[in-house]
This record gives C-alpha cells, sequence and structure tokens, in this order.
C-alpha cells in the first residue's frame, strides 16, 4: 500500500480572494548519482519531473522538476478564485507512473 | 615611544579578550554580533512548551527551520505516512474479516493516551511488549492477517498513527508490577558501557547533552516524539532503529529490533521522559 500525497485546498472561499494551495508528495527522488554499497553500480534516477494542476480542465500551475530537489517535494502556490468548481492535481514520475488527486473547491 | 606602543597592544589585547569573554557570556548587546546557532537554539520562545523541570524535549536541541516542520502539520513529513496508518485502521484485512476499526471503533477516541501503555508486561511471551509487537499480535491472532515487519511502512504509519493520538499528553509509563525486573534491565543497559568506544548512553545523553558531537548537538535522548521522521533517513523510523544508530556509532554490535534487550531500554526511556508531552510524530535531524 502506497503512501498518498498530502494537498490543503480550503473547502470554501469568496470569489476573489486569494488563496494557498499546498501540495506534498511522498517520493523517494532518486538523484541518478547515488551508487548501491554492495554492488557499486549506479542507482537509476527516478524523481517525479512534471507537476501539473489544472481547475475545471483549465491549467493552473505546471512544473518541471530535475534532480537535486528532495525527497517528498513540497509545493505550494497562491490561486485566485474565480469559479466553483475542481483541482486536479497530478504527479508524474520517470517511469511514467502518475498520481493524481482531485480536491473540489466552493466559490461564495 | 617603541615602548608605549607596544604597552597600548597589550592593552587593546588584553581589552579585546574582556570584550570577547563578555560576548560570550551574552552580556554584548543583542544585534551587535550575530546570534551563534546554539544561542538562537537555547532562545526560542517555542521552548517553554517542551520544557517540563530540568528535562528537555528533542525538539529544543533541533533548529528553527526542523521546528517549524514539526509545528505545521502539513510540511511535517511524517504526515504522509500518518495518512497510510489511518487508511489501514479502517482498511479490512486477514481472514477474519475485521479491521482494527471492526473493534476498537475511531482511534482519535479508543487510542487516545494509548502510546502511555507500552512497553508493557505479556504474561504469553514472559518478558515486556512494545506497540509495534502488540500490532503484530491483533493482526495475527484476532484478524488472521500477516504480521508486518518492525520497519516496514505499514507498521511505521500504524504505530505514529496511534501515538499521534497521544499528542500533547504527557508521557506517564507504568514502571511497577511486573515490569519491575524488566524496568531495572533497561536501566542498567542505559548505564552499562560498550563497544570498541567503551561508552553508555548516559555519557553523551546524560553527561554531554547540548554539547556538540561533531556536528551535531547531543539532545537528552528523549523518546516522546518517536516514531521520528529524522532527515538522516529520509523516513520515520522506529526508536529501535534509532537504538541500533546510536549502538553502531559506539562501535557496539546492535541487538534487533524487537529483542528483549531493547524493548527494557524503551520502557527505562520512556520512563525517562516522564512529564514531557508526546510529540510523534516528530522531526529531528
Amino acid at each position: 500500500m502506497a503512501r498518498k500525497p498530502r494537498v490543503k485546498v480550503p473547502k470554501s472561499a469568496k470569489k476573489g480572494d486569494v488563496i494557498l494551495i499546498k501540495t506534498l508528495a511522498p517520493h523517494k527522488m532518486e538523484t541518478g548519482q547515488r551508487k548501491n554499497k554492495k554492488t557499486g553500480k549506479k542507482i537509476p534516477r527516478l524523481i517525479i519531473n512534471k507537476f501539473d494542476v489544472t481547475f475545471n480542465g483549465k491549467e493552473v500551475v505546471s512544473a518541471d522538476l530535475h534532480p537535486a530537489i528532495a525527497a517528498n517535494p513540497y509545493l505550494a502556490f497562491n490561486y485566485r478564485v474565480v469559479e466553483s468548481g475542481t483541482f486536479k492535481f497530478v504527479w508524474t514520475d520517470d517511469k511514467g507512473k502518475t498520481v493524481t488527486v482531485e480536491k473540489s473547491l466552493k466559490a461564495g | 615611544m617603541r615602548h608605549t606602543i607596544k604597552v597600548a597592544f597589550v592593552a587593546l589585547f588584553v581589552f579585546g579578550l574582556a570584550l570577547g569573554n563578555f560576548s560570550s557570556t551574552g552580556v554584548k548587546a543583542a544585534g551587535m554580533e550575530k546570534m551563534t546557532e546554539t544561542d538562537k537554539r537555547a532562545k526560542d520562545p517555542r521552548n517553554k512548551n517542551y520544557r517540563v523541570g530540568d528535562k528537555a524535549s528533542g525538539y529544543v536541541y533541533m533548529t528553527s527551520q526542523t521546528r517549524d516542520m514539526q509545528d505545521d502539520d502539513f510540511s511535517n513529513p511524517a504526515f504522509t505516512w500518518v495518512d497510510l496508518g489511518e487508511s489501514l485502521w479502517k482498511k479490512v484485512q486477514g481472514s477474519a474479516g475485521k479491521s482494527c476499526f471492526s473493534c476498537h471503533n475511531s482511534a482519535s477516541f479508543s487510542m487516545k493516551g494509548a502510546a502511555n501503555n507500552f512497553p508493557r508486561y505479556d504474561s504469553n511471551r514472559k518478558r515486556l511488549i512494545s506497540l509495534q509487537h502488540k500490532i503484530n499480535d491483533e493482526l495475527t491472532k484476532k484478524m488472521g492477517a500477516k504480521k508486518w515487519k518492525w520497519e516496514s511502512t505499514n507498521m511505521l504509519g500504524m504505530a505514529a498513527y496511534i501515538k499521534l493520538q497521544s499528542r500533547g499528553k504527557p508521557v506517564t509509563v507504568q514502571i511497577g508490577g511486573k515490569a519491575k525486573p524488566f524496568f531495572e534491565k533497561g536501566k542498567k543497559f542505559f548505564n552499562q558501557r560498550r563497544g570498541l568506544l567503551d561508552m553508555a548512553c548516559k555519557h553523551c545523553h546524560v553527561d554531554n547533552a547540548g554539547n556538540m558531537a561533531r556536528s551535531n548537538v547531543l539532545s537528552e535522548a528523549q523518546v516522546n516524539g518517536f516514531p521520528t521522521y529524522r532527515f538522516k533517513w529520509q523516513k520515520p523510523g522506529s526508536l529501535h532503529r534509532r537504538f541500533i544508530g546510536c549502538n553502531k556509532n559506539i562501535r557496539a554490535k546492535p541487538y534487533k529490533r524487537g529483542s528483549e534487550e531493547y524493548t527494557n531500554l524503551e520502557l527505562y526511556m520512556a520512563w525517562r521522559s516522564s512529564g514531557l508531552k508526546w510529540e510523534t510524530p516528530a522531526v529531528r535531524n
């Protein structure tokens, strides 16, 4: 059973307000520089390389991640509330595996 | 002329020394010199909640950035494990078709203060058991499920989730009755020299708490934050994993996780932390 990302979005906000959205994805973020101590072979890179956020299908934030970003990347951003809808957070790693979290926001 | 210059130099030198002494005792006005990291840690206003009597939680010895991480549940990375523990609490597993929830109901109610019940004497094993032993007992005997490894993600998550319910309550473990001889063994372990360096736990964590061991500040080895997220591990770890690390540092052969020796030690150390508040899951370096 894998651990799930944590996402903090206020349940409701006033229209025009700027809200802070926090995300934390559990991931090892293997840089590709480390060696296996026993075999001496390099451990292949395995990091989250892309982070996308859409709101009602429209892009809000998109980030390319690179090595040297610490394990369990914490990403936060501000968002101006326009309408009610659903946020969709997608993390993609080097193997193409994606993790998706959806959170709804009520604009009042 | 030459002589007077020399005298002046000496005078300056002495004056400088005096100033230096003053600054180290903190008499010098604030802002004139940059505060050292140790000073910053000692003067953090948050400390007062983490000191009881002459005891100080490991929190007091951490940098302000580390404290910030622990103070905010969202930025505390251990909470991804806690979330997992929460989902496991309600997950039906094993042949009995039960989850933890089916007997114990909501953990926020039933597991409140449970952290103080362990380690405790177990009449079947005739020794002390930790929370992790108890979780495995429940899994195998009552739920008919497979047991978890001590340091597995599931176990860490569940242990952290259960102990989280006691957060903010003071540590009070029972050391009397049948646990008494085991407590004494734990105490002996703590004060017993071992390893190539011939050091006991107390030599660092009682005699030298607050001093540096290479680049690290030695803490008082209070156990109120375990399972603790450590930056070194990049994940939370059990108290017994920490024991292993400590034992290796003094070049002693470590015992196994869940061994009787470590469980006895765990009881003694939990008793040492009495009065401090549970902080699980804490963040440490």
